[in-house]
């Protein structure tokens, strides 16, 4: 397992092969549940659980698993780890799992928790799979903090709640960008996100798939 | 790793050995974690009770909520006459006790809505229905009823105050439901809760057919009903339907009708 470490694998998905930026994976859920910080958090360390524990499982059996039904397997171990922490969520923090709803239940479809265990726990140690899964976890939670940054603060004029730019509503001076409360305002961030880090790490950027040639040929009129 | 992993006997044993402990897994995690999620779903039921009835300060702690719930008497009304009944009827020691969404299930406490009848969608409607009283120096200050009805993709169940008048809202939300977040799930949306409070439902100069209802492009403030419409919730029509029809139901003639007209007339 040469270039696999475990500060490679943690850290790497943070910023050089971010699964939002790079890979453009669980964007649904990062649309969704980013409109305050708290919920982000929330859900960040909800995905990162599961992806780190569905990793650790995943990796631990592998060499059991028949490769004809190796992708329902995942699925079974992934869709039973997300109820487990969807019940300590309703146990242990009501009014948060009440808000985040039907996206911890989501977290089944996020493609980045199937697609870490598909791409690296079915060739990896229980270990080293184990951080990929948290380092995984960690680059969808720090998107998801930076864009819910931004949309409580210009939204709501809050940050974790706490009144940061008092809105005129409440007689402040601070009139709030609604818009930024809509999931599509996720989208522009989001985006934004992506163009800053491919400037700053300019590998991420994709080659063309076509290139435009110069107009030689002359039209008919 | 093994060469035979692929054969149908390997498949099916990891199939079943995995389901098996996949399942072991999940239950006992449901069934450790169901008592403290019991208690955050009453404490929750209770906020939403004060909520409605406009007792509840925002960011009250549980104790807080345990006390101001302390106000409040549950009651149990028979839902054909109106009258107040002992909790004897459903076998239960107190109004409190009483699970009216239990009770709708049960052929003995319940009865089948027909078609016409059955304006919010239910199907079954439990008998006795509870009720929820608030009353200062004697005199009644708010009654709180129990509301449920279908929207678009749920059944939404929420609560319904009333002023000791038994006409005038005092407040109105619901605390469980699954309408599309954004559109219908706007029905959590605090601004529209506060359009409310202060609107009428009867006209009780012309009868006691309940005429409240939501407005579909927003409620004209000039004109002379203005007082029984709310303003709809954009983009979500069947939703707002969903709420004019079970507030129509659960004030109408099979609803709380006969009960808030003889609290009217002071029995």
């Amino acid at each position: 397992m040469s270039g696999v470490t475990i500060k490679k694998v943690l850290l790497d998905p943070v910023v050089n092969n971010n699964p939002i930026a790079l890979q453009i994976l669980g964007i649904c859920s990062a649309l969704a549940v980013t409109t305050s910080l708290k919920l982000s958090l929330v859900m960040g360390v909800a995905v990162c659980l599961v992806t780190a524990f569905s990793n650790l499982a995943i990796s631990l059996v592998r060499s059991q698993i028949p490769s004809s039904i190796r992708i329902i397997v995942q699925m079974v171990i992934i869709a039973s780890l997300v109820i487990v922490v969807d019940q300590i969520l309703r146990a242990y923090a009501y009014e948060i799992s009440k808000q985040l709803s039907v996206f911890v239940g989501l977290i089944i479809t996020n493609c980045i928790v199937m697609g870490r265990a598909e791409a690296f726990a079915m060739q990896n140690g229980p270990v080293v799979s184990f951080f990929d899964g948290i380092g995984n976890g960690l680059g969808y939670a720090v998107i998801l903090i930076a864009v819910a940054f931004f949309r409580e603060l210009l939204g709501a004029g809050k940050l974790f709640g706490v009144t940061i730019l008092p809105v005129i509503n409440d007689g402040g001076w601070y009139q709030p960008n609604g818009m930024l409360l809509l999931p599509p305002s996720a989208f522009f961030i989001i985006g934004l996100i992506i163009w800053g880090l491919r400037a700053w790490k300019r590998n991420q950027v994709e080659a063309p798939d076509f290139k435009l040639s110069a107009h030689k040929v002359k039209e008919a009129f | 790793m093994s060469s035979n992993k692929d054969t149908i006997s390997k498949t099916v044993t990891v199939a079943l050995l995995l389901c098996i402990v996949c399942s072991v897994i999940v239950a006992s995690s449901v069934v450790l974690l169901k008592p403290i999620q019991q208690v955050n779903k009453t404490l929750n039921l209770k906020e939403n009770i004060l909520a409605a009835a406009g007792l509840l300060k925002p960011g009250a702690s549980k104790a807080e909520v345990e006390a101001a719930f302390a106000q409040i008497t549950p009651r149990l009304v028979d839902m054909t006459t109106g009258d107040y009944v002992s909790p004897d009827v459903v076998e239960k020691a107190s109004a409190a006790d009483y699970d009216q969404r239990k009770a709708a299930k049960d052929p003995k406490l319940s009865k089948k809505l027909d078609g016409s009848m059955d304006l919010a969608g239910i199907k079954r409607q439990a008998r006795y229905s509870k009720v929820y009283l608030v009353e200062t120096d004697g005199k009644l200050d708010r009654i709180i009823l129990p509301v449920h009805g279908y929207g678009l993709w749920s059944t939404l169940y929420g609560f319904l105050a009333l002023e000791g008048d038994a006409n005038t809202i005092a407040g109105f939300g619901f605390y469980e439901h699954a309408e599309t977040p954004g559109l219908g799930g706007e029905v959590d949306n605090p601004r529209w809760k506060a359009m409310w409070p202060g609107k009428k439902v009867y006209d009780l100069g012309k009868g006691n057919e309940p005429l409240i209802n939501l407005v579909k492009g927003g409620v004209d403030p000039s004109r002379a009903d203005a007082v029984y419409g709310v303003d709809a919730l954009s983009g979500a029509t069947l939703t707002s339907r969903g709420i004019t029809n079970l507030l129509h139901f659960w004030l109408g003639q099979h609803g709380f009708q006969s009960y808030l007209d003889r609290i009217r007339k002071g029995a």
